[in-house]
């Protein structure tokens, strides 16, 4: 067997259970697997281990809810270049570019061999962010147009630039990194479980909860000490209230792009509500600070329960009202829809995840195909699909998925007892020698860390994803074709996180 | 069609804040934190000990809003000691005003460090250009909010612009990256004199968690003068509006 199986409910793994396999094995494999719509690699990444360097490659089964971990060795300095995944499977190209930027490890015909995100601990240190390699096409009727890094509004930084043929876009290309913070590096030079759980919320500000979710999964795998079942409740009303947020506010700044007012302002005072729902609960508004490694320092209280419920419900209700007033808007629905496509095939080729894949008909979704927390148990959760693949798509799951989120915080309250909780755990020793996998389903979509502990416990590597790091090539194929002037809501209706990516 | 507009709208109803001068925010909001000397000051200790930016200091007893997290363990640990209160008019010109004693009561904002120009200039309308140098997207989101329908800062001429041409300062998020180190600085020297710097978080105001990291490029705060910090993690927005309106002469803390 190439792999070893476990699922997202189970504790760390052993490093030597994790079988070490020939490239050209898992190659092979891969080539086949992933042709099936059920397999999509989660991360795939490489460490330094003692005289070598060990690849790990997660595989997730969606049909069967199984984590496969395999892995594979190569000395320094080999010179082999293996044959590159990406050349058959697009997807692969984030971690293959990563590998690539990190270790100098060559990949055989890798079809986009790009500095992923300039890290700091970049081998090459000649290739800076300034000379990133623009791809170009010569021709008398195209020209360039060059967008960031610091864009018009009040946002985090990137660089675009536009391959057009007079109004419309040919290509667009998205050089990253100038967010490069050097995150999982912090995360190892640290004992301070508290100070890693702050890391964890500072990855995307805007997907604290999901993120800090991660992180308190991971360590409590290595830990042993498991959330017990109110803080798993608790848990996930707060990440079902940080979709809600988020969804509101990208389905305003949808309205506010193409000048719609009305939609724009009552989505502004709806996110007001609930993040200010969050704020009461925790006292901070992105949920900074609820969430906390086998414990909590605000669990929930029979008032907190009812403001939350009370809150929840007139969002609920007022949002519907904004979502049938799109609905039947024309004006609105001529720019929605049939712009920015991104088919099916295409989603999949490319590896894209969440509610920007699940709008092009791609059913990808951790919470039913690898429960945590309440998913899988006392919610039933069934995602929200569409087919078309447009903005409207994209726009419509979100609003799909706000009322069902109010519906399971809904059911999640309205049988919850607050009984005694734990305090948070800073100080329990971690599995020795261990990987612990953790994958949760953020408002963008899929997240995964993975944790790995050297012979005394102490985290030793840290290896985050951001489902963004899949989805900014959707976006880019997302616009081509369409009218440059469409790249705003073709923006908006993904809204994928800068600092999530470069980390 | 109108009438799910009118429903919309009836819905609405009024939102923003009529008197930013008179708003009070959630009990749980940790904002200003309040220091108390005990005898035995082992708590404290603790306390310091666990601060994942090293914010706290015990001799003699001080905590640094400018490098803290607002996470609030230390006043779990230290409840006799360490108190956080809702009151978020945390900003000030002086770095130092940043760094709470027992004797702080409220942050001083030194209006004597504000130049001159400034609210004479800037009093009746502000253009400020954000840069957000590997900021958490939280930051900007909330300077975004500051905007908003709620919020509406924009009553008072205050409003965020696009092009650096077009503005009179600076809005700083984020620890700032190496990489954007060179960008916030082209972008800073496209801003026509006079012009002011605010910096925005506690992550910007000391690099917070990143302080550390060998991804980051402080250099452009040794470079030109501050003229506002803000912290928070975010800053929130009642902070921002507390803060400018001192700055620009709109009211006296
Ligand atoms: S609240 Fe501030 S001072 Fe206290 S532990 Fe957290 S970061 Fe440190």
């Amino acid at each position: 067997m190439i792999y070893y199986i476990t699922d997202n409910r189970n504790q760390a793994i052993h490093l030597r259970e994790i079988p070490e396999v020939d490239y050209a094995a898992l190659y092979e494999d891969l080539k086949e697997r992933l042709t099936q719509e059920q397999y999509h690699v989660a991360h795939y990444f490489a460490r330094p281990e003692e005289q070598k360097l060990r690849f790990y490659l997660i595989l997730l089964d969606d049909a069967t809810a199984q984590i496969m971990i395999s892995s594979f060795s190569m000395e320094y300095y080999e010179d082999i270049a293996l044959p590159s995944l990406t050349a058959l499977h697009p997807a692969l190209h984030p971690f293959e570019r990563e590998i690539t930027e990190l270790y100098n490890v060559e990949f055989d015909s890798m079809p986009w061999n790009k500095p992923l995100r300039f890290a700091f601990n970049r081998r090459n240190r000649n290739s800076t962010i300034d000379n990133y390699p623009f791809y170009t096409i010569e021709g008398e009727s195209l020209h360039e147009v060059n967008v960031g890094p610091i864009h018009a509004g009040i946002i985090e930084p990137g660089a675009f630039r536009f391959i057009c043929n007079g109004e419309n876009v040919l290509h667009l290309e998205i050089a990253l990194g100038y967010q490069h913070r050097g995150v999982e590096n912090e995360f190892t030079a640290t004992d301070n479980r508290l100070r890693q759980m702050l890391l964890s919320e500072s990855i995307a500000g805007d997907s604290a909860v999901s993120h800090g979710v991660a992180f308190a999964m991971a360590m409590e795998k290595l830990s042993g000490k498991k959330a017990d079942e109110n803080l798993e409740r608790e848990r996930t009303v707060a990440l079902e209230l940080e979709r809600m947020a988020m969804h509101i506010a990208d389905t305003g700044a949808l309205c506010t792009d193409v000048g719609y007012q009305l939609g724009q302002v009552a989505c502004e005072a709806l996110r007001t509500m609930t993040i200010n729902t969050t704020q009461a609960w925790c006292g901070n508004r992105f949920g900074k600070g609820l969430i906390r490694p086998s414990g909590t320092n605000k669990p929930l209280t029979k008032e907190k329960v009812e403001m939350i419920r009370q809150n929840v419900a007139q969002i609920k209700r007022r949002y519907n009202e904004v979502r049938e007033d799109i609905k039947t808007s024309a004006s609105l629905l001529a720019r929605y829809e049939q712009c920015g496509n991104v088919p099916k095939q295409e989603m999949q080729r490319i590896g894209g995840v969440g509610m920007a894949a699940r709008a092009s008909g791609v059913s990808r979704d951790i919470r039913s195909s690898h429960p945590y927390l309440a998913y899988g148990t006392e919610l039933k959760h069934e995602s929200i699909i569409k087919r078309q693949g447009d903005v409207m798509a994209r726009l419509m799951v979100r609003c799909r998925e706000v009322l069902q989120s109010a519906d399971y915080i809904e059911q999640i309250l309205s049988n919850y007892t607050p009984a005694e909780s734990h305090l948070p755990d800073y100080d329990s020793p971690l599995k020795e020698e261990s990987i612990s996998i953790a994958l949760m389903e953020g408002w963008r979509g899929e997240i995964c860390h993975v944790a790995i502990t050297d012979k005394e416990g102490k985290i030793e590597t840290y290896k985050i994803k951001d489902p963004s790091l899949h989805n900014w090539l959707a976006l880019a194929l997302a616009v081509r074709g369409e009218g440059i002037s469409d790249f705003p809501i073709n923006n908006k209706s993904f809204n994928l996180s800068y600092c999530g990516h470069d980390l | 069609m109108i009438l799910p507009k009118i429903k919309v709208l009836k819905s609405h109803g009024w939102q923003y804040i009529p008197d930013l001068n008179n708003v009070t925010l959630t009990e749980e909001f940790r904002g200003r934190v309040e220091l108390s000397e005990t005898s035995d000051m082992s708590d404290v200790e603790a306390a310091a000990k666990i601060c994942p930016t090293q914010a706290i200091t015990t001799v003699p007893f001080s905590l640094d809003m400018g490098r803290c997290l607002f996470c609030g363990e230390c006043a779990l640990r230290a409840p006799r000691n360490i108190r956080f209160t809702n009151d978020y008019k945390i900003g000030s010109t002086s770095r130092e005003a940043l760094i709470v004693t027992p004797q702080t009561k409220s942050v001083d904002f030194h209006q004597q460090n504000v130049r001159k120009e400034i609210p004479k200039l800037f009093g009746r309308a502000l253009k400020l250009r954000q840069v957000s140098a590997a900021g958490d997207a939280s930051v900007e989101m909330e300077l975004n909010a500051t905007g908003n329908v709620n919020f509406d800062f924009g009553r008072y001429g205050v409003e965020f612009v696009a092009s650096p041409r077009h503005a009179d300062g600076v809005v700083i998020t984020g620890p700032i990256s190496k990489s954007m180190a060179e960008p916030l600085d082209i972008c800073f020297k496209a801003i026509p004199d006079p012009k002011i710097v605010i910096v925005c978080g506690s992550e910007a105001i000391s690099g917070g968690l990143y302080a550390q990291s060998k991804a980051v490029d402080r250099s452009f705060l040794e470079k030109y003068h501050v003229d506002l910090w803000l912290p928070g993690t975010p800053t929130h927005p009642m902070t921002f509006i507390d803060g400018v309106m001192n700055l620009i002469g709109l009211k006296k803390r």
